[in-house]
């Protein structure tokens, strides 16, 4: 009986295909459905762009989470802590020196931002490494629970007026309490380009967009750019990630999941096991956080709701966990469809139907509907509030799926953890090779 | 006993319980500096009094919230994230019913419904408070109770009885969805503002060495409605039948595995007294704080997961212990931390006990 | 069969040592190759309990057991059921720390230490209740016992160059562990998820995985439960040509005919205490132990 048969075996060019098929068919719905309903360039170029930006963010923290709980077991739902230590580093690392009289209430330690993205990366390690030490032999529910309160002490801190502003090596640095700080570091895009001389060609290409967007194409050809950019860490992770858990390593993951009483016995030392593959998660949900709003202009803490955390989730399990295939599929299925999908739909309304005068409450809404039967305001309520109403709808997606397909798309498919393929069939006569028997024939 | 079989006793008890003695040793740390303060004025009896009482009137709501998702841990075995939400939706069915006695005739029947959504009808204009609108308030309680039941036993019947023989995890992420089902919805119908609810109550003024605590009315009704809902728990798992079945299932792990899958009655009860619990303690604790908006019982939820797991999971009388020893701790440790970081305090005593002893304080005692 | 102690790593008789450096020959022969250059010769008892004791709540599983396992030998552990055996191997290997007494292995003190660190000295146990990992495949559940691979180190597993290696000494012990399947003819549902198994299979999975880590001593805990008989045969013969290189088994197994036929020693357990230890013979004429099977009180 064969243990692979799902459809990634019909698509040529295996999971990479598979993966590239289905955003082909996520970018052509939008595009069409853009066209049909008359979208500008500019405004579509724009939602691919955006579009891409949340694939890839949350294509990459779902991989980073199936390291932890699909091949490891270890239930982390404070993700959002990770990606806040991860940015938050950063920026105290790269910011530039402070200097008075700027915008910038605080200034951070002027270095390259290759240094504060390491730095972040590390940060984000040494955090999972002190709450794995002792909380990876609780049992999954108990972890889940320390981790969740770990993320709102991080955001806590984070907010405190006591870290807003503090001294590190005689340089005026801080976190900026409750209103945020500014990353008024070089913007990413532009540091990378000139860092390999290429700033003018760069400008040079978008300038060659004014074709098609007559006015100020920069933002929206960055954004495309940037988008493109973190589609590359996906590929980065995807391939780090693979050759993690098809290895012996990753198998020792896997049989921990199962039973780590298993692997105690045959002699691996699952404790150490588990703190490498959550620190390599954290890490990776730490550069995660860094790219998601190192381009942001600024960050407050309050972006770091566990809410976050359970977008990762829902991606994971639609994707199917345990499979890095999987987890690409689902992040890029929950941000076409769950997150950023809804929105686009209001926007693709709101250009159609303009509702200038949508009730702004759920009374207004609702009272015309019973006295006159009119179902307009509400129905422009409710498009007005797609934010809320996608995250109802989310929960339920959830419940859904724990009900009716809890393995996602493509949990089913185990994906094999050894370095070499394990199915080929074993080569009949060990006489007919090379001769490396001797004493005694080998004839079975 | 001698000195020296007391020195080697206490010696083995250091050795072998040393993560007992640390918290000891923290805990005379922290009352040293603590009396040292009011000493020399630093701190003030009436100030720490405060604090003590506002900490007792927290804990009270997470010890009585804490009841239900104590049951439904042990009793159903998975942690229900969505108990917060419970609160919530407990909050607001019954301040749209405390508005809806309190302001009947004086104000847009929709905007009463909705407790005053957006800014159309303030709880202080309507007068309402314990004292200035009893009928009202006593209505909401037993609407939030009511509705919270119904509420609970519907997401059951549709969310949680078709996987009921799922493992914790899958039950767990089961609620998350529940949890942000209903709160957002409870976002899109009553909008996102806090909105005040209540006029200013009447106030005591206990005096205590150097000042006065302060003492509302709301308090008083809090500590009545929280403490005869908690004496009714009391008398309700000593003296019926069903009181015994509960107690011996939270009691006896092994008897509640051979048994197995707990009977629907069971589980109908767990929904029918937790969730009444739960959503009476949203109610009181909006009518306690004086404001209402859709993540308060979010906010909350965490702080009553500690309390569950220092009483230890299953234990009712502990949940309620464990919630008072939340509360105190989240007010009292501005004493000697940042406000900031006052809840941080409480997850920290969460987080030690889950490492160190994560059956809580009342496990395998036979209270239930 | 070669001197196990003589280790030629060019050799083709000789096993090779585990861990060895990649490339070098495997041989296959009739029986199993385990890959190692056998036990170490020392200790005439590589196994010494004394005075373990292990309580949970009123009933003390353990009492007071001492017991010794001679080099070489296959040692059998009887008991009624509930005599403590399995208790007993928990407190050995580590999963359960003893209340009292210690446990001896090669020489060293390994009373209470992590099951891992007893695994890798050498001191392996099989379950009772085969523990298959359901999810992976039988190929991937044995390719996980062998020790000292180098792809377990992280970084060794992912950077390019060292990833080669990693990948060569993966087909190595894929080689391995297809002789093992071969020998315990499961070879058929090599690709199999474990969780799938019959009962039978499942056992020889639990079995194959343990001699794959290449243990001085293994501990087996009802191995052949549900194995069909002409098999059960084969694995006996193996497992006696192992005690001629030095390894030692310790049995437990319900089947009397199966321990009295094999074991030159038996140990009996009742009540979670040592009741007598001796050969089949002795043991079989032994009136205590008729009593406490048929259950009357000792």
């Amino acid at each position: 009986m064969s243990v692979r048969n799902d459809v990634a075996e019909r698509v040529p060019g295996g999971d990479a295909g598979l993966i590239v098929a289905v955003l082909l068919v996520i970018y052509a719905a939008y595009v069409l459905a853009g066209v049909g309903l008359g979208y500008s360039v500019r405004g579509q170029l724009n939602t691919i762009g955006v579009l891409t930006f949340y694939i890839g963010v949350f294509a990459m923290l779902a991989l980073a989470l199936n390291l932890q709980w699909g091949y490891t077991g270890l239930f982390n739902i404070g993700i959002v802590g990770f990606m806040a230590v991860g940015i938050y580093v950063m920026a105290l690392v790269s910011k530039p020196l402070y200097e008075s009289g700027g915008a910038a209430q605080v200034g951070g330690l002027g270095l390259p931002l290759i240094v504060g993205i390491v730095a972040g990366m590390a940060a984000a390690a040494l955090l999972g490494a002190v709450i794995a030490l002792p909380a990876l032999r609780l049992r999954a529910d108990y972890l889940a629970i320390v981790t969740i309160a770990m993320s709102e002490i991080v955001r806590f801190s984070f907010l405190s007026g006591k870290l807003q502003q503090f001294q590190l090596l005689g340089e005026r640095v801080g976190f900026g309490g409750g209103s945020g700080l500014i990353l008024d570091f070089t913007n990413p895009l532009e540091a990378f380009f000139q860092f390999f001389g290429l700033w003018d060609a760069y400008l040079g290409f978008v300038s060659a967009f004014e074709v098609i967007i007559p006015n100020n194409p920069k933002p929206v050809v960055d954004g495309l750019v940037y988008g493109v950019v973190l589609l590359g860490f996906v590929a980065v992770y995807f391939w780090l990630l693979k050759r993690t858990g098809e290895s012996p390593f990753g198998r020792v993951l896997k049989a921990i999941r199962e039973d780590e009483d298993v692997a105690n016995s045959l002699g691996k030392n699952t404790n150490r096991f588990k703190i490498k593959a959550f620190m390599l998660g954290c890490a990776l949900m730490g550069l995660a956080g860094i790219l998601w709003l190192m381009t942001s202009g600024a960050v407050t803490p309050n972006f770091f709701r566990p809410r976050i955390t359970f977008f990762i989730w829902i991606a994971l399990i639609i994707g199917g966990a345990g499979s890095n295939t999987g987890s690409v599929l689902g992040g890029a299925v929950f941000a076409a469809l769950l997150y950023q999908g809804p929105r686009y739909l209001k926007n693709l309304i709101d250009t159609v139907i303009p509702n200038a005068d949508a009730p702004s409450g759920f009374g207004p809404a609702v009272s015309p509907l019973i006295s006159n039967f009119d179902p307009a305001p509400l129905f422009f309520y409710t498009i007005d509030s797609v934010r809320q109403l996608q995250l109802v709808f989310m929960g339920l997606v959830l419940i859904w799926l724990m009900h009716n397909r809890p393995e996602g798309m493509l949990g089913h498919r185990k994906e094999t953890a050894a370095g070499i393929p394990l199915t080929a069939p074993r080569a009949s006569e060990p006489a007919e090779t090379d001769g490396d028997d001797a004493g005694g024939g080998s004839g079975e | 006993m001698g000195i020296a079989e007391t020195y080697t006793r206490g010696r083995q008890f250091a050795i072998t319980r040393p993560g007992s003695v640390l918290l000891a040793l923290v805990g005379v740390v922290l009352l040293f500096d603590l009396i040292a303060g009011l000493a020399t004025g630093q701190h003030s009896f009436s100030g720490i009094g405060s604090l003590v009482w506002d900490g007792l009137m927290r804990g009270l709501v997470v010890g009585l919230a804490g009841i239900g998702l104590s049951m439904t841990y042990s009793i159903l075995n998975f942690a229900n994230f969505a108990h917060g939400d419970y609160i919530t939706a407990g909050a607001f069915s019954g301040w749209a019913t405390t508005y809806l006695v309190a302001g009947f005739g004086r104000a847009d029947v929709g905007a009463l419904v909705l407790v005053g959504a957006g800014g159309s009808v303030f709880g202080g204009t309507l007068g309402i408070g314990v004292t200035t609108t009893p009928l009202a308030v006593v209505a909401g309680i037993l609407v939030a109770g009511i509705a919270t039941v119904a509420l609970a036993l519907f997401v059951d019947r549709t969310t949680f009885r078709p996987i009921r023989d799922a493992d914790g995890i899958t039950l767990l992420i089961t609620s998350v969805g529940v949890a942000f089902a209903l709160r957002y919805l409870m976002q899109f119908v009553f909008g996102s503002s806090v909105r005040g609810t209540t006029s200013q109550p009447p106030a005591i003024p206990l005096y205590l060495v150097d000042g006065a605590v302060r003492i509302d009315a709301h308090d008083v009704a809090l500590v009545v409605v929280a403490g005869g809902l908690m004496l009714g728990v009391h008398l309700l798992l000593q003296m019926t039948k069903l009181g015994k079945a509960m107690r011996a299932m939270a009691d006896n792990e092994d008897l509640a595995q051979i048994t197995g899958i707990p009977t629907e009655r069971v589980v109908r009860a767990v929904w029918v007294i937790g969730g009444g619990l739960t959503g009476m303690a949203g109610y009181m604790f909006i009518l306690w704080k004086g404001t209402l908006g859709f993540n308060d019982g979010w906010l909350l939820l965490l702080l009553i997961f500690a309390a569950v797991i220092l009483g230890g999971i299953g234990s009712i009388y502990g949940a309620i212990v464990g919630g008072l020893a939340i509360g105190l701790t989240a007010s009292v440790s501005i004493i000697w931390i940042p406000s900031a970081f006052a809840r941080a305090a409480a997850f920290a005593v969460m987080i030690i006990l889950l490492l160190v002893k994560p059956e809580g304080l009342f496990s395998g005692r036979s209270t239930a | 069969m070669s001197d196990p102690d003589v280790t030629n790593a060019d050799s083709d008789t000789a096993r090779d040592p585990a861990g060895s450096v990649p490339g070098a020959e495997t041989t296959h022969s009739p029986s199993l190759n385990l890959g190692s250059s056998g036990p170490g010769v020392g200790e005439e008892y590589p196994l010494q309990v004394d005075g373990l004791r292990k309580t949970f709540g009123g009933i003390t599983a353990v009492d007071d057991a001492s017991f010794r396992v001679a080099r070489g030998s296959l040692t059998g552990l009887i008991g009624p059921n509930g005599a403590g055996k399995s208790t007993t191997f928990n407190l050995i290997t580590g999963m359960l720390q003893p209340d009292a007494g210690t446990v001896t292995f090669d020489g060293e003190d390994i009373t209470g230490q992590k099951p891992h660190a007893i695994a890798n000295k050498g001191l392996v146990r099989t379950f009772q209740i085969a523990r298959e990992l359901q999810e992976m495949t039988v190929l991937e559940n044995l390719m996980l016992a062998p020790k000292g691979q180098h792809g377990e180190a992280l970084w060794r597993s992912v950077t390019p160059g060292f990833r080669d290696h990693v990948v060569e000494q993966e087909e190595e012990l894929l080689e391995r562990v297809w002789d093992v399947i071969e020998f315990f003819d499961i070879d058929h549902i090599a690709d199999e998820y474990a969780g799938n198994l019959s009962g039978g299979q499942r056992k020889l999975l639990e079995l194959a995985r343990a001699l794959l880590t290449d243990p001085d001593m293994l501990l087996l805990d009802e191995p052949f439960a549900g194995v069909n008989p002409s098999l059960e045969k084969r694995l006996l013969e193996h497992i006696h040509e192992l005690r001629e290189q030095g390894y030692t088994f310790l049995l437990v197994e319900h089947d009397m005919d199966l321990i009295m036929e094999n074991c030159e020693r038996v140990i009996v357990l009742h009540q979670g205490q040592v009741l007598t230890e001796g050969s089949p013979d002795e043991i079989q004429a032994d009136e205590e132990v008729i009593e406490a099977y048929l259950g009357g009180n000792v």
